[in-house]
């Protein structure tokens, strides 16, 4: 695919334009579907895949109002019953079409939080846009109204007037709620909390906040200052923030309730431990887990070699296996960091990769190498324990299994050899055990994740969790979703508190 | 932000200093360790074992060696001066009881972490000896503190320039033979020497827990940077150490991945030296 620059999709959008705008509201549905869906403007993947900088440039003004006409309104709004948080989709998108970006920003602030953060990295052609009926109508699910990047526009749209109102915070009730944690799950605890009028603390182990999405997710798909905003809105609103501290260990989790007064606990300490393969030659130098890689890449800021103290192995070939979106960042930071060749093993076929189809498609114009139905079966090392090559075995697809999808099975005698220095691991993670194990009290499954009611309380008082910790590895909608949920039972629980309180007084 | 509020040079290349840091104190116990970094966004993560702490100060104790280009940039500072980011008490403590009679052997710097633990082994009723090496005699440390708490000292250099002549598995084999033998060794040092510890005491089948210093990023058990092998398993040295069976556990591996980045590191730190000596010299 030709790259098509900057310039030249908005000059495309710009001529449409007008002939679109004075048909606005008389436009049928079959005319709709034949306005183009607009693409978005990327960085040219020669010069992005040595930089740090955002991949995808956000739409124009008038490419963003183009796909907003592309909305057919539709009355059973299958995008909406989509969204894990219910986004009045239509409504906001017909605010766009007709230039009405602040209504637009009003309408999806109902529901999200974070929207210049879900804009970007929610896996949309999954959710929102997976029946959308324009998509549906040209049989082409990536046809469907780009409902993300319409997000993104709008949430990128009020960050540049310089005009986010800070939410209002009610007047203080004296009540003390600690959130552990400072990933997506815990700044949304946080924010709707604070905004009922409690003092809330955050408590964050690492000495920047953010959590995943400031030390997973790279710049290059999420820049940092994003994340910044958020958490200056929530100092702005009071919020009290102690990075550095490690709840279970600073601090005794149960010691927040019991000594330091806190009514309420938020437990969102995220997903934990990397898994790895099992098999022979993990243990090498040059193996990682894609955390280790990603964190020292993106948080400790390896990237800025002639700056950061915190090395990063160099690299020519890397393998990096597995198929979710923790797989892409990992081979496109190897790709950025200076690898000449990556490749991505993966077990199933592109149709079963978990990853954001987006950024599939980014890694392949960034020249990463897919290697589908194939598996490491063992890491080969050198005399000094370094890793210099790795054995794969070929896959075909099997019968369905359980969940309908065709299993793997090994092709017999496939064995090769990949020429690689680095094996990034990025299979998945197990639960976070430092709470589990520093608080006995918390009921958690076999995997280590804590277990919580309808409201995400757990098996204890006062405490209630939420995100990965709870769901094991999901999405940012998703430990959004639980925060909300948590939040909105932590402000019930201490209302009824307080009107007790009063009612005792009088 | 944690003051310095005492710094002091104990050998050429070995600094301890004094921490602000209460809630730290309050908290630790014996074996635990903290995680500092001299710059907030470019420094590297140092993980440090507490060496004591003082909860009427609101302080904990470090001792470390100045190794590469982060521990340089630390021993720079001076008393008064901050550092952004300094978190803990990471790991779980060491498990203290009367087991009878305890040999800890600490190597060089090791002696630092090993202090608390034979004091809290000592006040727990064991009979405590204790062996303390280095090199030579410019490299032993807190060889009082280490005297006072100790039922049996023995101190030993490799170069015979004080004590005894040996390395410190030579007095920890004799202890060894000896009947009764000891019922557990706890060892700290570098990884070579509680590797060799380890060789030592296994055909005589004693115990023999080891305190590793891997690489680490977070400390919390999220990047997997700590893992080494311990018998069949991985596991993960912040959260499931940092104290192991060294019978048990893959040295060669460990050291192997330890030394990853050396070439990188020594390089940074010759460039960063290179530097401080040309600005030297520009002020001159
Ligand atoms: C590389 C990568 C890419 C991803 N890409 C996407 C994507 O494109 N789209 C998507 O929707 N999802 C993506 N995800 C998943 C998504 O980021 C997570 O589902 C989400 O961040 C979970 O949020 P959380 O609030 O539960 O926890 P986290 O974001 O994991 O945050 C937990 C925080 O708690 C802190 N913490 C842990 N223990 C303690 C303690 N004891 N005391 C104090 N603080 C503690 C941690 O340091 C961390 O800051 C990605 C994940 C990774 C790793
Ligand atoms: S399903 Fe698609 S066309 Fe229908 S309202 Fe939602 S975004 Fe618009
Ligand atoms: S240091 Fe990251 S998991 Fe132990």
């Amino acid at each position: 695919m030709n790259h098509r620059t900057l310039e030249e999709l908005s000059n495309d959008a710009k001529k449409l334009i007008a002939d679109y705008v004075s048909r606005i509201d008389d436009m049928k549905a079959k005319e709709r579907t034949k306005i183009p869906a607009q693409e978005m403007p990327a960085q040219d993947p020669e010069v992005r895949s040595h930089n740090l900088e955002e991949v995808a440039l956000g739409y124009t003004m008038e490419q963003a109002r183009i796909e907003a006409m592309r909305c057919i309104q539709c009355v059973k709004k299958t995008c909406v019953e989509d969204c894990p948080v219910k986004i009045d989709i239509p409504r906001f998108i017909n605010h766009i079409a007709h230039e009405e970006f602040q209504d637009a920003a009003d309408v999806i602030k109902e529901a999200s939080l974070l929207p210049a953060i879900c804009g970007r990295v929610c896996p949309q052609e999954t959710q929102c846009q997976s029946n959308c009926a324009v998509g549906k109508a040209l049989k082409d699910v990536d046809k469907s109204v780009a409902i993300g990047r319409l997000e993104r526009f709008i949430a990128d749209w009020e960050r540049s007037t310089g005009k986010i109102a800070v939410p209002e915070v009610k007047s203080e009730t004296g009540k003390k709620v600690a959130v552990v944690g400072s990933g997506p799950a815990g700044l949304v605890v946080a924010a709707d909390c604070r905004r009922e009028g409690h003092h809330v603390t955050i408590f964050e182990a690492f000495h920047k906040l953010g959590g995943v999405l400031r030390y997973g997710i790279p710049e290059f798909r999420l820049p940092n200052d994003i994340i910044d905003k958020e958490i200056e809105t929530l100092t702005a609103m009071g919020v009290e923030i102690k990075t550095n501290f490690v709840v279970g260990r600073t601090r005794k989790l149960l010691d927040l309730i019991n000594k330091d007064g806190y009514h309420a606990v938020f437990v969102g300490t995220g997903a934990g431990l990397p898994l790895f393969m099992g098999i022979e030659g993990e243990s090498l130098v040059g193996v990682f887990s894609a955390n280790e890689y990603l964190t020292r890449a993106n948080l400790m800021r390896a990237f800025e070699k002639e700056k950061a103290d915190t090395p990063i192995y160099p690299s020519k070939n890397v393998a990096v296996l597995g198929g979710g979106n923790v797989a892409m960042d990992s081979a496109r930071m190897a790709k950025r960091l200076g690898a000449e060749n990556v490749y991505v093993v993966y077990r199933r076929t592109e149709k079963e990769m978990p990853a954001r189809k987006e950024e599939v498609e980014h890694a392949k114009e960034e020249g990463i190498e897919f290697y589908f139905l194939q598996n490491a079966k063992r890491i080969l090392g050198d005399d000094k324990g370094k890793v210099n090559a790795m054995e794969c075995l070929r896959y075909e697809l099997g019968e369905p299994d359980e969940s309908g999808r065709r299993r793997p099975v090994v092709v017999p005698n496939s064995e090769f050899l990949l020429d690689v220095d680095t094996v990034i691991v990025a299979i998945g993670n197990s639960s976070n055990p430092l709470i589990s194990q520093t608080t006995p009290e918390i009921k958690v499954n076999k995997w280590g994740n804590i277990l919580v009611d309808e409201t995400q309380k757990t098996s204890s008082d006062r405490i209630f969790a939420g995100g990965d910790i709870v769901l094991g590895a999901a999405t940012v909608i998703l430990a959004m979703g639980e925060g909300r949920r948590a939040a909105s039972a932590i402000n019930k629980m201490l209302a009824e508190e307080i009107e007790k309180e009063k009612a005792a007084m009088n | 932000m944690s003051k310095i509020l005492f710094k002091n040079q104990l050998s050429k290349d070995v600094f301890l200093m004094r921490l602000h840091a209460p809630l730290i104190a309050e908290e630790r116990s014996a074996g635990q360790f903290i995680i500092l970094q001299v710059n907030e966004d470019y420094g590297e993560r140092i993980p440090l074992t507490i060496a004591d702490a003082d909860t009427k100060e609101g302080s904990i104790t470090i001792i470390f060696q100045v190794v590469g280009k982060s521990t340089t940039l630390l021993s720079e500072l001076n008393q008064g001066d901050g550092i952004p980011t300094l978190v803990g008490p990471l790991g779980r403590p060491t498990h203290i009881e009367n087991f009878g009679t305890v040999v800890c052997v600490g190597g060089g710097i090791g002696v630092a972490p090993l202090h608390p633990i034979a004091q809290a082994l000592k006040k727990a009723g064991n009979h405590v000896i204790t062996i303390i090496g280095a090199r030579t005699k410019d490299l032993i440390i807190l060889e009082e503190e280490m005297k006072s708490i100790a039922d049996e000292f023995i101190l030993c250099t490799d170069d015979g320039s004080y004590g005894r002549k040996a390395l410190v598995t030579e007095p920890l084999k004799e202890i060894c033979e000896r009947n009764p033998k000891p019922n557990m060794v706890i060892a700290i040092g570098p990884p070579i020497m509680m590797k060799f510890c380890s060789e030592t005491t296994r055909p005589y089948e004693v115990f023999t827990q080891v305190s590793l210093n891997t690489i680490m990023v977070d400390g919390t058990g999220m990047c997997g940077g700590c893992r080494v092998n311990v018998g069949k398993e991985i596991k993960f040295v912040c959260v499931d150490g940092p104290e192991f069976d060294g019978h048990k556990v893959d040295f060669d591996n460990m050291m192997a991945r330890l030394n990853s980045y050396k070439e990188i590191e020594r390089a940074a730190h010759a460039c960063y030296l290179e530097a401080e000596i040309k600005e030297k010299e520009a002020l001159q």
